[in-house]
């Protein structure tokens, strides 16, 4: 493989990966939504920094993106904070006004400079190996390569030290606030590395697309797994394989590479909404038309033992009396017969069903219930 | 482990010449300049297990988070053990709502568990062996020691709040506060969760809980708040739960209180219980939320 996609290959498993660590806690938070908010106003940010430093590659820049990043998620809790608006319209209200200033900005002051919306919203992955990092003459890479690396030992680094702290306060805020962990501070943190994450990203995928990069291959991991450790895990591993999928397909089919990366992620999140283990779409329907089988199946055990010994404790399952005197469709007869037959509760003999030993045990218990 | 006997009230007094377990004085708490806690006095001696009483809207959650530091207050001070709750924080055990939490969160019920003993750890360093074993050694105590490895979200109602306790448990708190802990839990494991709280009661610490069933009171409790924005009688039970203090905490809900002292003199335990059914601000007389 040419050396140029390496180095593209390498940068997009980069910003995956330093992007779902982050993503995972927005996903649990239920905020995922302010990684949308705070893509769009760090512009404002790096706009603000670009005017006073003139150097699009000055580390002002995000500096001025993160503390944007914060001002977005501070002037959203103040708004919701006053009372007045509720759930995710502050959200609304925000990042579209700090962004639409960003705008202004650009066309007012730098018309002239690449500071373009376009590159900030879409940027090119495409781009990447043009970008050198040279240090006295010597080539060291691509320099989004260092960035976004840099931006992953953070992120994991972070996650590392506070795990334990930013476990109880994104499930437990108030007990984590109760035993002094500060978990608006944890809060506050996590939100830094979202803005210098996204900062970092927009750069080679856009500050668009690095939302899906924050939140599918973390929503994906959710459906997979019932650890904290393991969601980090997976997710990982889900923005690797849509990193790599996106890659393969972008080049086989001259696309957009930080787009099909994306969109490998969706059919990523898809299948694992179709058959995640316990939280799928398959399991799911799976375990409702147990629990309806084996509903249907108690039901008929508890008829059966109220009328064992009289003529209706001997019932057949073929009988329409069956379906009648429990006004029943045959069809929910027959399912409910099935369903005893096969977990062993019925005997049949000669068309007549009763009761096994174990059959009235579940019929009792049931009733119990 | 697990006792579902009957709960006796125990002859142990509480022992008033420890420290206060909380003292609170001309304590005002308000949410946008609407005050929902108006100068509340509050003496509350070590040994007791006790009830904070009143009305939906009366303020006791507020009440609770305040006297934890989670909302400042406008005014007063709260001093738990004699000293401000920063200073104690390890000493007191917290278990709140139930629902005040996602039990969709991709963790296992010994991890929940755990979490009781990540204030006594601090920051930085993890839990370790012998903290999972103290937290098995907890699930036990309130009978879900099989659970152990369960998503939480697999639980029901009342397990989720025994594994709260659990948590509570193993905090080995001095103080406890509780909020709500028989919402929508089954019978079982309300009796489980009142034994064991006696069980905290008999070992000489405090426990304080946010309560909702006046029928149950003077069988659970022996220290009684009654709250309505004011604190309006403190005390023990025999001493607070009277008609008289009942009507000013519950104010218009009148035609309970008298059934209530109807069912006090014996008369008509039926009514009572009807009564309490047409009212329809009680949050939780029965199932809850669950």
């Amino acid at each position: 493989m040419d050396i140029a996609y390496l180095e593209i290959l390498i940068v997009a498993i980069l910003v995956t990966t330093a992007s779902v660590i982050p993503g995972v806690f927005l996903v649990l938070r239920r905020t995922a939504m302010l990684s949308d908010a705070i893509s769009h106003s760090v512009l404002f940010g790096i706009v603000i920094a670009f005017l006073v430093v003139q150097d699009l590659s000055h580390p002002a820049l995000i500096v001025g993106a993160a503390a944007t990043g914060i001002l977005t998620v501070a002037l959203v809790e103040m708004l919701n904070r006053t009372g007045k608006v509720h759930g995710d319209t502050a959200i609304g209200l925000v990042f579209p006004l700090l962004f639409s200033l960003a705008v202004i900005m650009i066309s007012r002051y730098a018309g002239n400079v690449h500071l373009d919306t376009d590159a900030v919203l879409s940027g090119e992955l495409a781009f990447v190996p043009f970008d050198r990092l040279l240090l006295g003459g010597l080539d060291l890479g691509p320099r989004s390569a260092w960035l976004l690396g840099g931006m992953l030992l953070l992120n994991l680094l972070f996650v590392l030290v506070f795990y334990k702290e930013l476990k109880v306060s994104t499930f437990d805020p108030e007990l984590a606030e109760a035993q002094g962990f500060r978990p608006k501070t944890m809060h506050y943190a996590l939100m830094t590395l979202v803005s210098l994450t996204v900062v970092a990203a927009f750069q080679t995928v856009g500050s668009l697309l690095v939302i899906a990069l924050l939140i599918v291959p973390a929503a994906t991991s959710y459906l997979l797994t019932d650890r904290l450790s393991w969601m980090l895990v997976i997710g990982v591993v889900a923005g690797v394989l849509s990193a790599v999928f996106g890659f393969a397909g972008a080049i086989q089919l001259d696309l957009s590479i930080s787009g099909s990366i994306v969109v490998a992620g969706g059919i990523l999140f898809l299948l694992a909404l179709v058959i995640a283990p316990r939280r799928g779409l398959l399991s799911t329907l799976r375990l409702r038309r147990k629990q309806r089988s084996d509903f249907a199946g108690n039901l008929l055990a508890v008829h059966l033992l109220n009328h064992q010994g009289t003529e209706k404790g001997t019932e057949t399952c073929q009988s329409d009396r069956l379906a009648a005197s429990l006004n029943w469709e045959p069809d929910y007869a027959q399912l409910a017969c099935r369903n005893l037959q096969a977990r062993r509760l019925i005997e049949k003999d000669d068309g007549v069903i009763t009761l096994t030993e174990k059959g009235a045990e579940v019929a009792r218990a049931t009733m119990m219930l | 482990m697990m006792t579902e006997a009957t709960v006796q009230q125990t002859a142990s007094k509480p022992d008033l010449n420890a420290p206060l377990a909380v003292e609170v004085n001309d304590l005002t708490v308000a949410y946008r300049s609407k005050p929902v806690l108006w100068d509340v006095d509050l003496n509350v001696p070590t040994g007791v297990l006790m009830a904070i009483l009143g009305p939906n809207g009366a303020g006791k959650t507020t009440l609770l988070k305040s006297l934890l530091g989670l909302i400042p207050p406008a005014a007063g001070k709260v001093q738990i053990l004699g000293q401000p709750y920063a200073k104690v924080q390890k000493r007191v055990g917290y278990v709140p709502q139930r629902g005040s939490v996602d039990w969709d969160f991709p963790t296992t019920v010994l991890d929940v568990v755990t979490m009781g003993v990540y204030g006594k750890i601090g920051w930085f360093k993890r839990p370790g062996k012998a903290d999972r074993t103290a937290a098995m050694g907890a699930l036990a105590r309130v009978g879900m020691e099989n659970f152990a490895t369960r998503q939480i979200s697999q639980l029901s109602g009342g397990q989720q709040q025994r594994v709260f306790l659990a948590r509570a448990l193993l905090q080995d708190a001095d103080i406890y506060f509780m909020d709500e802990p028989f919402q929508g839990v089954d019978a079982t494991t309300e009796r489980a969760i009142i034994a064991i709280l006696q069980e905290i009661k008999d070992a000489g610490k405090t426990v304080i809980v946010v309560h909702h069933d006046l029928q149950t009171v003077e069988e659970y409790f022996d220290w009684a708040l009654l709250l309505n924005v004011r604190a309006i009688a403190s005390g023990p039970v025999g001493e607070v739960f009277t008609g008289e203090l009942l009507r000013q905490s519950y104010g218009g809900k009148i035609s309970f209180i008298e059934d209530m002292q109807r069912y006090r003199l014996g008369e008509d335990a039926a009514a009572l219980q009807s009564s309490a059914r047409d009212l329809p601000p009680w949050e939780s007389w029965g199932g809850g939320e669950g």
